[in-house]
């Protein structure tokens, strides 16, 4: 494989409270491939969303990126001004969102809206730009574009809203879009469909995903790889079918031992005990340690990598294949 | 659309009818208005002849339905004070009210609502600090007061701006506006600027508070997120956005500024309908009274319709199953 679309090197992403400097993101590093899609797993406050915005250099004070590298075709993001990235944004890299309801204004139609972020991009006369428009949302799967353009959000169902989201993230033809968790607002007959548009559109267009979901089945039916957050780190990653089916990282197995559909019915849920830990002043060594229940001493100290073709977990005890 | 405008006038019709019940109740319970019409050295004879003459005799409900059957002939009544119909007397009042209201609201908005909007982007910077004291001050210093201080600073001591009175006017649509001409403007500016402050004040407010809050919204990351520019977020979104609870605070401000612009009509000696009504109810001038709540009333009904239309012109939801 050539050089990656994207890479991400230590990304620390800091948020000032009033009790100290809040690590959202603290060290995270990976890389995407062109036509890839990577999924990437968490709890709510994992740093999943943080990371997705910070790629896109939306991070609003009092958040900052504190450190780390991002590049994107080679170009390094970090540290752009606010010109040039308002040029990457939406033209090389775009981001669709959890919720197309309040995504979308409904105060205008999507035809207009669409218009908006293609001229924020390029200059294209009346004609070009209303083909352009139909093109993105037939790329997205909507029926009978034409008739929809002057449509308002309210107009649609849940589901096309999304898509009419999605359209408008692909109308300036980005490399990559950052997916936040777009189809959990969604009934699982829709969920499907998008999951396998996305697929579709992925094969065409050679476009790149990140795949931001707490839902590991979502994942699990998408993604060519998956990357697990806690606590602002990444903790495992690898191939999607082998991390799922036989995780190393104990965190990774006890999200996937809470899914109600690794039970048997009427057993009692699993889940893990304990809370995440707070992120300001976290101690040294592995964050999921109080919650584990493998932990033993050397869990104070940093975890190290440990790699194994192209999976890695960073655990002191990673589980072997095959252990529950 | 239309069914819907159509309901609304029908509605209309039944909220005046009440209110003229209520109104004219109302000012019967005042006083006798015979004391005001009379000279107190009238005779007895002529004294009941009066009563008659105005109907004053008869009991009440015969004279609401007398004061109705009028109505529905367009007549008001002449004014007891003026001795000249009420319409007409009205009428040569309200261009001046209707100028000065008209200016001072849509002064605090087009103002107002963009100073707000900037407080709201930039909560923390210098300027937006500055535009929030302002707005305070809008909000807490009375009326009267900020116009006596106008008048003491722009009047008397600079000279700059007259302290009363409309200046010329020029006749358009067969009344007299002060702001067709450059010697009105002058007159109405000062009285225009302290009616307009608490309004001015309401609308940073306002703006400053929506524009915060959209700021966080998922609207603009997403715009952000396509890469569009600020301004344009401002303006195609945000703008649009927070246009809607303006435009209500909009009407109601406008009608009630109509209504109740006494305290500074009174302080530039501005002959609006404002000096009118309090100068009628201090004469019992009862016709008058009647005449003006029920222009009020029909203000109010007219504004809200106008503001409802506007939202529905905004708002696509609002317009219901029409694609």
């Amino acid at each position: 494989m050539s050089a990656p679309l994207l890479e991400v090197r230590d990304l620390r992403t800091e948020f000032r409270t009033r009790a100290g400097a809040l690590r959202a993101v603290d060290g995270v590093s990976f890389s995407v491939g062109q036509g890839e899609i990577v999924g990437l797993v968490g709890e709510s406050g994992s740093g999943k969303s943080v990371t997705g915005f910070s790629i896109l250099g939306l991070i609003e004070p009092p958040g900052r990126i504190a450190a780390g590298s991002i590049r994107l075709e080679g170009r390094e993001l970090v540290g752009l001004s606010h010109r040039a990235l308002r040029g990457v944004r939406g033209r090389r890299v775009a981001m669709v969102f959890q919720d197309p309801a309040a995504t979308l204004n409904p105060l205008l139609t999507i035809g207009r809206q669409m218009r908006l972020a293609l001229s924020a991009h390029q200059a294209l006369g009346a004609e070009a730009a209303r083909a352009r428009c139909l093109a993105a949302l037939r790329q997205v799967g909507i029926p009978d574009p034409e008739a929809r353009l002057d449509s308002y959000p309210h107009q649609f169902s849940g589901g096309m809203r999304q898509r009419v989201c999605i359209a408008i993230a692909l109308i300036n033809e980005p490399r990559l879009i950052v997916c936040d968790e777009p189809t959990t607002a969604l009934d699982v007959s829709i969920q499907a469909q998008i999951l396998s548009e996305m697929r579709k559109l992925v094969r065409e267009t050679g476009v790149s995903l990140i795949w931001i979901s707490h839902d590991l089945a979502v994942v699990s039916a998408l993604a060519d790889r998956v990357m697990v957050m806690y606590a602002g780190r990444i903790v495992e990653r690898g191939p999607t079918r082998e991390t799922l089916r036989a995780p190393r990282h104990p965190y990774t197995a006890g999200l996937l031992a809470s899914l109600p559909a690794a039970i048997p019915p009427g057993a009692p849920l699993s889940q893990i005990a304990g809370s995440p830990p707070s992120l300001i002043d976290a101690p040294p060594g592995c964050a999921f340690a109080p919650r584990c229940p493998r932990a033993a001493e050397p869990c104070r100290a940093e975890p190290p990598w440990s790699e194994d073709g192209a999976r890695a977990a960073r655990c002191h005890f990673p589980l072997e294949a095959g252990a529950p | 659309m239309i069914a819907f405008v159509l309901q609304r006038l029908w509605q209309a019709v039944i909220v005046m009818l009440a209110i003229s019940l209520l109104v004219f109740v109302g000012v019967f319970a005042i006083g006798n208005p015979i004391d005001v019409v009379l000279s107190p050295d009238a005779t007895q004879q002529i004294r009941e002849e009066t009563i008659r003459a105005y109907g004053f005799d008869q009991p009440l409900w015969r004279q609401y339905l007398a004061f109705l059957d009028r109505l529905a002939h367009g007549d008001f009544g002449r004014s007891f004070l003026f001795n000249m119909p009420v319409l007409q007397l009205i009428g040569s009042r309200l261009p001046a009210t209707l100028e000065l209201t008209l200016t001072a609201v849509i002064g605090a908005t087009v103002i107002g609502v963009p100073l707000g909007m900037y407080a709201g982007y930039r909560p923390d910077g210098a300027l937006s600090k500055i535009i929030m004291a302002i707005s305070v001050l809008g909000f807490s210093v009375p009326t009267f007061w900020i116009g006596l201080v106008l008048i003491f600073t722009f009047a008397v001591t600079l000279g700059w701006l007259p302290a009363g009175g409309r200046g010329e006017t020029a006749r358009a649509f067969g009344v007299d506006w002060s702001c067709l001409t450059l010697g009105g403007w002058r007159h109405l500016i000062l009285p225009a600027i302290n009616l307009a402050l608490f309004k001015f004040a309401m609308m940073v407010r306002l703006a400053r508070a929506g524009t915060r809050e959209l700021m966080l919204s998922d609207t603009v990351k997403f715009a952000r997120a396509a890469g569009e520019s600020e301004g344009v977020i401002l303006r195609r979104h945000v703008l649009r956005l927070i246009s809607i609870p303006i435009v209500t605070v909009f009407g109601l401000e406008f009608g009630s500024t109509l209504a109740f612009a006494v305290v500074t009509e009174t302080i530039f000696s501005w002959p609006g309908v404002g000096k009118l009504i309090i100068d009628s109810i201090s004469s019992l001038d009862r016709p008058v009274m009647v005449a003006y709540l029920m222009l009020v009333a029909c203000l109010f009904i007219a504004i809200n319709l106008l503001v409802d239309l506007a939202q529905a012109a905004l708002d696509p939801r609002l317009r219901g199953a029409r694609a």
